[in-house]
């Protein structure tokens, strides 16, 4: 029974392919698979955008959007219509091509990256031998799309945003694909199913999840971190700064465009998180040896959604960044520890098992951040500002 | 240790994200169409006419002077006087508005269409909703949309309103003391000259009684 349920959508599919010639059943096959990802994952963004407005408004000590449906429920569909209603305006001077091209560019490289995630057993889009790296691929194209839309549309404000985008974009993937690095050289493998697979045994109660390793747990957050800046959310927004540059390089974009870019970037938060998921969360697995009757595909989503909420909380918290702390924390803190965390993966691979594997491997981890974060913090110099031209 | 202030900050935003579900004195925020603040008794918004009694025809204190309508800064007041007279709310015989009115979206709420009324027949309300569909005639508000009892007017007015009330009824008791003082006066004078006629000599006794009987005018008789 438990099996049955587990891979309900499996055999769903498998009985729905019985009554497809076999000619036609490749094509079938994937379009199958590819629709519940077109389905799942966009209801997922307007149940996030609700989640996220109704947090954020407590927070703050508001209630939040209240007057759409029950508790604000058709909020996401109201906000839908409106920007379907809305004039589609495009700069007189503006790239045509390029400017109507970059959000469909990047929805479409968002939706890519959901070919390699398993969001079940047995459930995975295609299950690539080099899985990770295409899903690194995939998502660095995203920065594409931004340059495009921050470029073509021949705006001060978005050509900033844009660059702000691209620095802060490259400057972050470097710690997430090390941090990734660890993963992979723990696991022997670059498919993310197999990956899942080496995390979905367990000691006693406790499962084999890369987390709850001194590297993994650093990986974590460092993937974590870098991938809050990847998708350009709080604290690290400065290529859309409201406040600053009103909307970074999608301010000339207005109707369902933007509707789009805001889906894409969703999108590319909750691949993100799916992927964090499958390398150090165990996927689809159970925390617990005695909750794995609880279907797989439930974990998967259940883990998302604490990701998320996690997300609004940070974005709830924290104020932006300047650039040039955006820039040191990346380069000065993020990345050596990254480097660190590679080394210490390696030790903890050739060491034997056993409590002063784990001791050695805290150490190696906790000792570089003490060290790391009190020079981070001795370098701040606080003096008088000395103004030459505003005088 | 780099991070322990986001930990803080953290805590403090859960500790609100909490707090305001099991705490109702956190959320501050007023559910506008459904609940409203407290106004304040000075508030104004739109000018409205004030009735006495029942019938907002009889009763309306308006005497059509045209005062307001020239005073008014934006001119959103539009007065057509009538042909016949109505007693007013003092008692005298006065002309009263056939049409009165008021442009609210013009209007620029300044209160001194109320400064200026010798009557208290115009007043401001506390009204501030008006919303429609159809931004010029249902704006123009007419007489029997303006028109609002005396006991509205106290219900948001309540010490302005009693003292407006205090006046009208001073001048209400010397309108009548007047009418009393020149219906005797009359009375003594048709009198005399029946006994003058019928003496056929006195010097001038009209005069010294008018003198005796007047009463002193009281303050803010107006016009």
């Amino acid at each position: 029974m438990t099996q049955t349920v587990d891979q309900i959508f499996v055999l769903g599919k498998h009985w729905l392919l019985e009554y497809v010639p076999i000619a036609a059943k490749p094509i079938v096959s994937a379009v199958l698979s590819v629709i519940p990802i077109m389905v799942a994952f966009p209801l997922l963004f307007a149940i996030t955008t609700w989640l996220e407005r109704k947090g954020l408004g407590r927070m703050q000590n508001r209630l939040g959007p209240n007057r759409t449906g029950p508790m604000g429920l058709w909020q996401p569909i109201a906000d839908g219509i409106k920007s379907l209603t809305k004039e589609d305006i495009v700069p007189l001077t503006a790239d045509h091509v390029v400017h109507f091209l970059a959000p469909l560019l990047l929805v479409a490289a968002a939706f890519l990256a959901y070919a390699v995630l398993p969001v079940g057993r047995n459930m995975v889009l295609v299950n690539l031998d080099a899985g990770v790296l295409f899903f690194f691929a995939v998502g660095s194209v995203v920065e594409l799309a931004v340059f495009m839309a921050g470029w073509s549309s021949r705006s001060k404000y978005s050509l900033l945003g844009a660059m702000r985008a691209i620095a802060q974009m490259i400057s972050y993937e470097v710690p997430l694909v090390l941090a990734t690095v660890a993963v992979i050289m723990q696991s022997g493998t670059l498919s993310t199913v197999e990956i899942v697979e080496r995390q979905a045994g367990y000691t006693g109660l406790l499962p084999h999840w890369y987390v709850f390793t001194p590297w993994g747990i650093l990986g974590f957050i460092l993937f974590m971190i870098a991938a809050t800046a990847e998708s350009n959310r709080s604290p690290f927004d400065l290529p859309e700064g409201e406040s600053e540059i009103i909307a970074g390089y999608y301010i000339e974009y207005s109707g369902f465009k933007f509707a789009l870019f805001f889906l894409g970037e969703y999108l590319g938060m909750f691949a993100t998180s799916g992927i964090a998921i499958t390398l150090f969360l165990g996927g689809w697995s159970a925390p617990l040896s005695v909750l794995t009757f609880i279907p797989s595909w439930i974990w998967f989503f259940a883990k998302l959604l604490v990701l998320i909420c996690i997300f609004i909380w940070i974005r709830g918290t924290l104020p932006r960044l300047r650039m040039d702390q955006l820039m040191s924390f990346a380069w000065e803190f993020i990345l050596p520890m990254a480097l660190i965390n590679m080394f210490v993966a390696g030790v903890w691979h050739f060491m034997a098992s056993g409590f002063v594997r784990w001791i050695a491997c805290a150490t190696l981890v906790i000792v570089p951040c003490v060290v790391l974060s009190a020079l981070l913090k001795r370098k701040k110099k606080l003096q008088l500002r000395t103004y030459s031209f505003a005088e | 240790m780099l991070g322990e202030g986001i930990i803080k900050g953290l805590a403090e935003t859960a500790r609100n994200f909490f707090g305001s579900y099991l705490t109702k004195e956190r959320l501050t925020t007023v559910q506008y169409p459904e609940e409203r603040l407290p106004q304040n008794e000075a508030f104004r918004n739109f000018p409205f006419l004030v009735f006495d009694g029942a019938d907002s025809e009889a009763g309306l204190r308006c005497v059509s002077c045209h005062i307001c309508e020239k005073e008014c800064p934006p001119k959103c007041i539009f007065i057509e006087k009538s042909k016949d007279k109505k007693p007013d709310a003092v008692g005298k015989p006065q002309f009263y508005p056939v049409v009165f009115d008021i442009d609210v979206s013009v209007c620029m709420s300044c209160q001194i269409c109320v400064e200026v009324c010798p009557f208290d027949a115009i007043k401001m309300d506390v009204e501030y909703d008006y919303p429609t569909e159809d931004r010029f005639a249902a704006l123009l508000f007419n007489k029997h949309q303006l028109a609002k009892s005396n006991d509205y007017y106290h219900q948001i007015h309540p010490t302005e309103a009693s003292a407006v009330d205090a006046a009208l009824a001073a001048e209400r008791e010397s309108a009548a003391a007047k009418a009393a003082a020149t219906a005797a006066a009359a009375a003594k004078t048709a009198a005399a000259k029946v006994s003058a006629e019928s003496r056929a000599v006195k010097a001038s006794p009209d005069s010294a009684v008018e003198s005796i009987t007047e009463p002193p005018l009281s303050g803010g008789d107006g016009l």
